[in-house]
C-alpha cells in the first residue's frame, strides 16, 4: 500500500513463502506489512494511519545499522545509520503495520509520535536512552532505563561491551 | 540537564526516621540546595541516590508553562485532550502538596519500582514512575549470544511468565528461518504457556490479597502455584528460566503421566477459584476497596498503547490469541473476558475467569495433543538425537557446531506478538544472516502498561495507591530488561 509518501511493500521485504498449513502459524509471518518513509513524512505518514483506523501504537524501536550497512532496502530508499521502526495496530482491521524511517547519525533526530499516540512515551524515552536519537516535541526527553549521568548509549555498535567497568556512583575507583 | 538533583532531595530530608547515620559517601560540597535533616545528614544518600530530570518536579521549581507541559507528560496525555483544563491544578501551590517516594524498595511495588507521588493531603494529584533500577541491558546481551542461547537470556525478563518469553523470541527466530513446524511441538507449547498464565495469574491473585490485606489470600495463590511449578519442574527441569521452548521446538517431550499431572492441576485449580470467589469476589471489604478504583476508559486506554487485562477491563475484546490468532489457538474454544469499568476490581475479574479460561484450554489440549515430534527435524536447527551421538562421529560434530556456533538466520526483519498474562508481548528481530541476532527488540507488556498508572493514580486515595499498581501487574525485569 501507498500513503503520503511512504514506499510499501506488502509481505515483508524479503520473499516470504506462504505454503504450508503449518507454517503460517507462526504470528506476524502472513502479511507482514512494511512501508519506509522519509523523515520529513514521517509524522504525517503516521497521522494517515492514525486516522486511518490505528488506534494505537504497538511499539517503538530503533536499529543501530553501523556494521550491517548492506542490509535489503526497497528502491528510492536510502540506507542511514540509523532507523526508527513503529509497529502500528489497529484493533478494527486486526492488522499491523510496520513504518520503518531512516535517521542519519550526523543529524539523529526525529519528530515525536507524541501528539498522536501518547503511548509513545516510554517508548521513546527509551530509544533516546540507549541509541541517543531526540525525538523533538517529546515532553521529557530524559533518560529512563539508565542512570541520568550516564555516557554513551548502549545499543549503539560501536558502544564496548565487557571491559568497561560498572559504573556505580560513588564507588571507589580500580586500585 | 543541568543542575538536575534541584528539586527532590529536600523532600526525602522531612522523613527524620529514614536518615540513616552513616553517610556513603562524603558530601557533595557547595551544594546549595541539600537541606540538613534533623538528627542526622543524607546529603551524601540524596546525591547518590538522584535520577536528576527523570524525577518528579516541584510546582515551584517549573513555570506554569512548564508545569503544563509537564503535567500533560506525566499524566502520559497531550496536552488538551482528554483532561478537563479546570482539572490541571495548576493553580497549586507547593505548600499545599507534598511530593513522596514509593519505592524502590516499597514492598508493594512488586520490585523495584520506585514512584514518585505528588500528594495534596491524602490525594495522589500527579504520579511518574521512575525506573531503570532492575535494567540490565538484556537487549544487548542478546546480541552477544546464538540464537540457541537466546532464549536463557529472554527467560529472564519476565521472571513470572519465561515460556512466554522464550516462545515469542522461538517464533521470531522461526519465522526468520522459515520452517514449519511440527504440530505436536505446538501444542506442547501451547500447553505450557497455558499452564504458565495460570500460575502468573495465581502469583497476581496472591500479591493482589496482600496488598489489599488478604493474607490468606496470598498464601492460597502461592499453594496453587507451587502445583504449576511442580509440573514445570518435572517437564523442564526447572521452576522458572526453563530454556524449555527454543527455536526449532522444545528441549524435551513431554514426562509419562502428564495428562493426569495437567487434569489434577486444573481440577484443583477450578475448584480453588470458587473459594477465592468466597474469599474476595463477594467480600464487601474487598468490593469496597477495588470497584471504582483506578478506572481507566477505553480510549484513553488505546491512546496510551495498554495492552492485556488492563486493555480488557475498559471493554475491548482485545485477545492476541482471539484476534491474530498464533500456534493453535484457532483450534480450542475459550472465551475472552472482558470489563465494563476499568477499574480494580474488573481487572481482578478478568484475571480470575482466565485461569478458568486457560483451565479450559488446557483440558481441550489434552484431548488434541497430536502424537509425532517434539521439535522440528531440520538438521540445520535441531540437534541429533542423544543416542546419535554416541555412535555417529558425524552426530558429534554436528551436535557440538549447533551448540557453539549456532545456525544462520536469513538476512531480515520481523516483528512477532503474543499475549502474554500481561499484554502483547512483542519481539523485533533483525538478523544480518549470521548465527548471533544483530537486534533483538522486547515489546514488555509491563514497561508500556506503567504508562497508564499515572492517569489510573490521579484523584485517588493514596491508600489504594499499591491495589492500582497491583493491579497493572508489572513484572520489574520485564520492565527494565
Amino acid at each position: 500500500m501507498t500513503v503520503g509518501g511512504t514506499t510499501g511493500i506488502e509481505n515483508g521485504d524479503r520473499p516470504v513463502s506462504e505454503a504450508g498449513g503449518g507454517s503460517s502459524r507462526a504470528p506476524g509471518r502472513p502479511g507482514q506489512e512494511v512501508a519506509f518513509t522519509a523523515r520529513d513524512q514521517y509524522v504525517d505518514a503516521v497521522a494517515e494511519y492514525r486516522h486511518g483506523g490505528f488506534e494505537t501504537c504497538a511499539d517503538l524501536c530503533a536499529v543501530d545499522y553501523l556494521t550491517h550497512p548492506g542490509r535489503t532496502l526497497p528502491d528510492g530508499v536510502h540506507p542511514e545509520r540509523f532507523e526508527v521502526v513503529v509497529n502500528l495496530l489497529s484493533l478494527s482491521q486486526a492488522r499491523r503495520v510496520r513504518l520503518r524511517v531512516q535517521v542519519p547519525e550526523s543529524d539523529a533526530t526525529v519528530p515525536s509520535l507524541f501528539d498522536l499516540y501518547p503511548g509513545t512515551e516510554a517508548m521513546e524515552r527509551e530509544v533516546f536512552d540507549l541509541f541517543g536519537i531526540v525525538f523533538e516535541g517529546h515532553p521529557d526527553m530524559t533518560r529512563i532505563l539508565l542512570p541520568e549521568d550516564w555516557e554513551g548509549h548502549p545499543l549503539r555498535k560501536d558502544y564496548g561491551v565487557g571491559r568497561i567497568p560498572v559504573q556505580f556512583k560513588g564507588a571507589p575507583g580500580p586500585r | 540537564m543541568s543542575d538536575p538533583t534541584s528539586n527532590s532531595p529536600s523532600d526525602r530530608a522531612d522523613a527524620p526516621d529514614a536518615v540513616p547515620d552513616t553517610v556513603l559517601a562524603p558530601p557533595i560540597s557547595g551544594d546549595q540546595f541539600l537541606m540538613p535533616a534533623p538528627g542526622g545528614s543524607t546529603e551524601g544518600l540524596a546525591a547518590e541516590t538522584s535520577e536528576g530530570p527523570q524525577e518528579l518536579f516541584r510546582r515551584g521549581e517549573t513555570d506554569p508553562s512548564q508545569l503544563r507541559r509537564e503535567v500533560g507528560a506525566v499524566l502520559r496525555l497531550p496536552e488538551g485532550v482528554a483532561i478537563d483544563p479546570s482539572n490541571i491544578d495548576i493553580e497549586q501551590t507547593d505548600d499545599e502538596t507534598m511530593i513522596i517516594n514509593m519505592g524502590p524498595q516499597h514492598p508493594s511495588t512488586h520490585g523495584v519500582l520506585r514512584l514518585m507521588l505528588e500528594l495534596d493531603g491524602e490525594t495522589v494529584l500527579r504520579t511518574k514512575p521512575v525506573i531503570g533500577y532492575l535494567h540490565t541491558g538484556m537487549e544487548k546481551t542478546a546480541e552477544e549470544l546464538t540464537y540457541v542461547q537466546g532464549s536463557t537470556n529472554v527467560t529472564r525478563m519476565d521472571y513470572l511468565a519465561p515460556l512466554h518469553n522464550e516462545l515469542v523470541l522461538s517464533l521470531a527466530v522461526e519465522a526468520l528461518l522459515g520452517i514449519e513446524m511440527p504440530p505436536r511441538s505446538d501444542w506442547i507449547r501451547m500447553l505450557m504457556v497455558e499452564l504458565n498464565r495460570v500460575s502468573s495469574h495465581l502469583m497476581w491473585m496472591a500479591t493482589n490479597g496482600m496488598d489489599l490485606g488478604s493474607t490468606s489470600m496470598m498464601i492460597y495463590g502461592f499453594r496453587e502455584r507451587e502445583m504449576v511449578l511442580a509440573f514445570f519442574e518435572k517437564t523442564t527441569g526447572l521452576r522458572m528460566n526453563h530454556n524449555f521452548i527454543r527455536p526449532g521446538g522444545t528441549a524435551a517431550d513431554l514426562p509419562d503421566g502428564w495428562e493426569d499431572d495437567v487434569t489434577v492441576i486444573c481440577d484443583t485449580v477450578l475448584a480453588r477459584t470458587a473459594e477465592y470467589d468466597e474469599l474476595l469476589t463477594g467480600q464487601p471489604l474487598f468490593r469496597q476497596r477495588s470497584e471504582g478504583i483506578g478506572t481507566l476508559s477505553a480510549e484513553e486506554a488505546l491512546a496510551l498503547s495498554l495492552t492485556g487485562p488492563v486493555l480488557r477491563s475498559t471493554g475491548v475484546p482485545w485477545d492476541l490469541r482471539r484476534a491474530m490468532p498464533y500456534l493453535r489457538y484457532d483450534e480450542v474454544d475459550f472465551d475472552v473476558i472482558v470489563g465494563t469499568y476499568g477499574d480494580n476490581f474488573d481487572r481482578y475479574s478478568i484475571r480470575l475467569n482466565e485461569i478458568r479460561e486457560s483451565c479450559r484450554i488446557i483440558r481441550q489440549i489434552v484431548e488434541k495433543m497430536p502424537a509425532g515430534d517434539y521439535r522440528v527435524q531440520d538438521k540445520k536447527v535441531t540437534p541429533p538425537p542423544r543416542g546419535r551421538i554416541d555412535e555417529s562421529m558425524e552426530a558429534l560434530i554436528h551436535h557440538f557446531k549447533v551448540f557453539t556456533e549456532g545456525f544462520k538466520v536469513p538476512e531480515g526483519e520481523v516483528y512477532v506478538a503474543v499475549e502474554s498474562p500481561r499484554g502483547e508481548l512483542g519481539c523485533y528481530l533483525v538478523s544480518d544472516g549470521s548465527p548471533k541476532a544483530y537486534r533483538m527488540h522486547i515489546r514488555g507488556p509491563s514497561f508500556v502498561n506503567l504508562q497508564g498508572l499515572p492517569l489510573m493514580m490521579r484523584g485517588g486515595l493514596l491508600a489504594d495507591a499499591v491495589a492500582v499498581c497491583s493491579t497493572i501487574d508489572p513484572v520489574m525485569g520485564e520492565v527494565d530488561r
